[in-house]
């Protein structure tokens, strides 16, 4: 390295630092100045804020910190939700946009500029009123027996996870990963011998024999909660509030909406011979879809993907604007209240970075499973 | 629902006796594009019922049912309507404030002469005969002509606080300013990330890696209630040139990774030929590897910038009054409280129309880097 390279580095490293530095110690003086403490220590405090729609048990006489970790779940909820349904949808969409129906496919083009084009704080707002001009809880509409869209949001039946199905359900899911391992496996091997084994057996037997004769065996019912009207509003079932609602809404469209040109020009990509050979070698048009377009059509989609998912979950703080308690908003409130404006924006970057660096780390991985091994 | 998966199809062997169906040419396209086999039938009759429906009941609510004029604030006659018809008399009542807000009344001719200004620089801007080095000049002049029309302040132009000003020159203001320093600032962390000092190098990924990983609303709060704390005592600066600085902020580390995408792709020959003629480093990036890496990535610039001029709407939440805060301030109006569907309707058709057309410009240049 040459002595100009240096000096530029020092020079450059230098400024930075002086300006830091310069608004460090501003702000030290500033606080002292108005008297605020810095630090953590108000996490201790009584929250005294209301958190109406969460999973976790609260209530305002919960320390701030406990505060902060509802509207973290609360976040998470909205985040991991809209990225399930919003690739459905948006894979669905981006697919329709293909199709040789002129009519899906012109449908599926209108709704994808429309959405893409109106700001998403416009559209959560727009959600928002929606919903609150839905009818109160007594008139509210039933599309389906049992369930009930009203200005109290949405609520479905519930399932008692006390009696045992929390156990039937675990099991599932354990069968399901002990499935995937299995499978891997016999493919594995499949590879290695060249004998074809039967795979869809292990299936059955893991993810539902056995938790049906669980479920048998330790007697579990599985009949729901129907909510019913009491007075201005509902008892029993699940409710999804009307702040959440929206915000699932117009999160789930926005984003499906920049995932089905994603995965509309993953497809794309993948060369027109791939499909030509693939169908001279007497290939149906499922399997050919499953089997050899999707595969390197995911190379494609999948870092755009992650660049949504990430901006799905940035775009969930704008939960503030509507009043669903997320971690934005449960900071905001907590800057309100004790001032501490440094540390509050602090934990919501330190949580919207560990997010971010989970989902990346998350896809990176998955991008590497997915990748195209050459010699 | 079943989806159509089917690619476009192999076109017919042309040879074919032209018989039934095959004889029209209506027909025909209406049998390959609509009713191409059960599946497709189905589908498009489902949606032809979806969309007859939702048509019909939005020309119901929005056209036929709608009350287009009520006398004075006396909104009855919406209220009656409420749920059957729209209420689109809230528009005309409204339009003023919510294009330039508590703008000086008799002035407001200067916010709208301003944001025309605004468009035909984005005009100017579109056009492949101005990609050249006086367009910075351009931008310059019109952009001091914006500033000097908004605060005034010379001899027949009163002077109107910043304070003052609100509606769609806000949002054009802060999206246009933001792109205006936000793409120098890209092209220099461009750069920077790019550059073999590893402190330059680090320094950039930092910036970059830490306002992307957050959402700007925090960065826009940090604006709003950290930067005070920032400066020294008694020095203060106005709101709305503070969201600007986020704005700005947001925008440099976006911008940077597009440029970046850029750079990559300028192949390594230009930099050695480049060294070979001896300029410097500076001349290098200016004359031979920027101009050709800017010019790679100008369609996803445009989208950048369409995604920029969406999340200026954010600032709602900080309080700054553009297009969207002052949409939904005025329908805070007891009289005209009911309707905010048809204001927030007339905003969207307003955001659309912007971003509508950069997107289709954005295809355009896609299209064409594709042909040539």
């Amino acid at each position: 390295m040459n002595f100009r390279a240096l000096l530029w580095q020092i020079v450059v490293v230098a400024i930075v630092v002086g300006i830091a530095a310069w608004l460090w110690s501003n702000t030290v003086h500033n606080l002292s100045v108005r008297r605020i403490s810095t630090g953590f220590a108000f996490l201790g405090r009584e929250a005294g804020m209301p958190i109406i729609d969460t999973w976790l048990p609260y209530s305002p006489r919960d320390t701030y910190l406990w505060a902060f970790v509802v509207g973290v779940v609360n976040t998470l909820r909205v985040a991991v939700i809209g990225v399930v349904l919003a690739t459905i949808l948006g894979t669905l969409v981006g697919i329709s946009r293909l199709s040789s129906n002129w009519l899906l496919s012109r449908l599926s083009l209108v709704y994808v500029e429309v959405l893409r084009d109106i700001p998403l704080l416009l559209q959560l707002l727009f959600w928002y009123v929606l919903m609150q001009g839905l009818p109160p809880a007594r008139g509210a509409w039933k599309p389906i027996n049992g369930v009930f869209l009203s200005n109290r949001g949405l609520i479905v039946p519930s399932l008692p996870l006390d009696g045992g199905q929390a156990w039937v359900i675990g099991t599932a899911l354990l069968g399901l990963v002990a499935f995937y391992f299995l499978r891997c496996d016999l493919l594995a091997r499949q590879v290695r011998d060249g004998h074809p084994r039967r795979i869809w057996p292990y299936g059955i037997l893991f993810v539902i024999a056995a938790p049906a004769l669980l479920s048998w065996w330790l007697g579990v019912a599985w009949t729901p909660t129907m909510p019913v009207l009491r007075g201005f509003n509902f008892a029993g079932g699940w409710t999804f509030a009307p702040e959440y609602f929206a915000l699932l809404i117009a999160l789930v469209t926005y984003t499906s909406a920049f995932i089905a040109e994603i995965v509309r020009s993953g497809i794309q990509a993948v060369p027109k011979g791939q499909w030509d050979a693939a169908v001279a070698l007497g290939l149906r048009r499922g399997f050919v879809l499953r089997q050899i377009v999707l595969p390197q059509a995911l190379r494609v989609i999948i870092p755009p993907m992650t660049s949504q998912y990430l901006n799905l979950t940035k775009n969930s703080s704008l939960a503030v604007a509507i009043g669903y308690q997320d971690i934005v908003s449960v900071a905001n409130t907590t800057l309100n209240q004790t001032g501490q404006a440094i540390e509050s924006i602090a934990l919501i970057m330190a949580v919207f970075l560990t997010i971010s660096l989970g989902i990346s780390l998350f896809m990176n991985w998955y991008n590497a499973h997915i990748a195209l091994v050459e010699r | 629902m079943a989806i159509a998966t089917e690619l476009p199809q192999m076109p017919r062997p042309s040879n074919r006796p032209r018989t039934g169906v095959d004889a029209y040419p209506l027909l025909r396209w209406l049998h390959a594009n609509l009713f191409s086999s059960i599946t497709s039938t189905v589908i498009t009759l489902l949606l032809f019922a979806l969309l007859a429906k939702v048509i019909a009941g939005f020309v119901q609510w929005g056209i036929l049912n709608a009350v287009w004029s009520v006398p004075g604030n006396d909104t009855g006659a919406c209220r009656a309507a409420r749920g059957l018809g729209a209420c689109w008399a809230v528009i005309p009542e409204k339009y003023r404030f919510i294009l330039f807000g508590t703008y000086t009344y008799d002035q407001q001719w200067r916010p709208a002469l301003a944001t025309l200004l605004f468009i035909a620089l984005f005009c100017v801007s579109s056009l492949r005969f101005f990609w050249r080095r006086e367009l910075v000049l351009i931008w310059a002049v019109a952009l001091s002509l914006i500033g000097l029309l908004m605060w005034g302040g010379v001899p027949g132009l009163p002077f109107v606080s910043q304070e003052r000003w609100g509606g769609l020159p806000v949002t054009l203001v802060l999206a246009t300013f933001g792109l205006a320093f936000g793409f120098p600032l890209g092209i220099l962390v461009a750069l920077g990330r790019r550059s073999k000092l590893p402190a330059i190098r680090s320094l950039c990924v930092l910036y970059v890696e830490l306002i992307r990983g957050v959402p700007l609303i925090s960065l826009l709060f940090m604006a709003s209630v950290m930067f005070p704390l920032f400066m020294p005592e008694g020095f203060n600066i106005d709101k709305l040139l503070r969201a600007q600085i986020a704005v700005v902020l947001y925008a440099g580390a976006y911008l940077a990774e597009v440029v970046r995408g850029g750079l990559q792709a300028v192949p390594r020959g230009q930099h050695e030929a480049a060294d070979a003629l001896g300029l410097s480093y500076w001349r290098k990036q200016r004359l031979i590897i920027l101009p050709q890496a800017i010019r790679h990535v100008i369609p996803p610039l445009v989208n950048t910038f369409i995604a920029f001029f969406k999340d200026t709407s954010l600032v709602l939440i900080i309080g700054i009054f553009d297009l969207l805060t002052t949409a939904k301030t005025a329908i805070l109006d007891p009289a005209w409280q009911a309707f905010s569907i048809e204001v927030y309707l007339f905003v969207a058709v307003i955001y659309f129309v912007f971003c509508f057309a950069m997107s289709r410009y954005s295809r355009h240049l896609e299209a064409q880097g594709k042909r040539t």
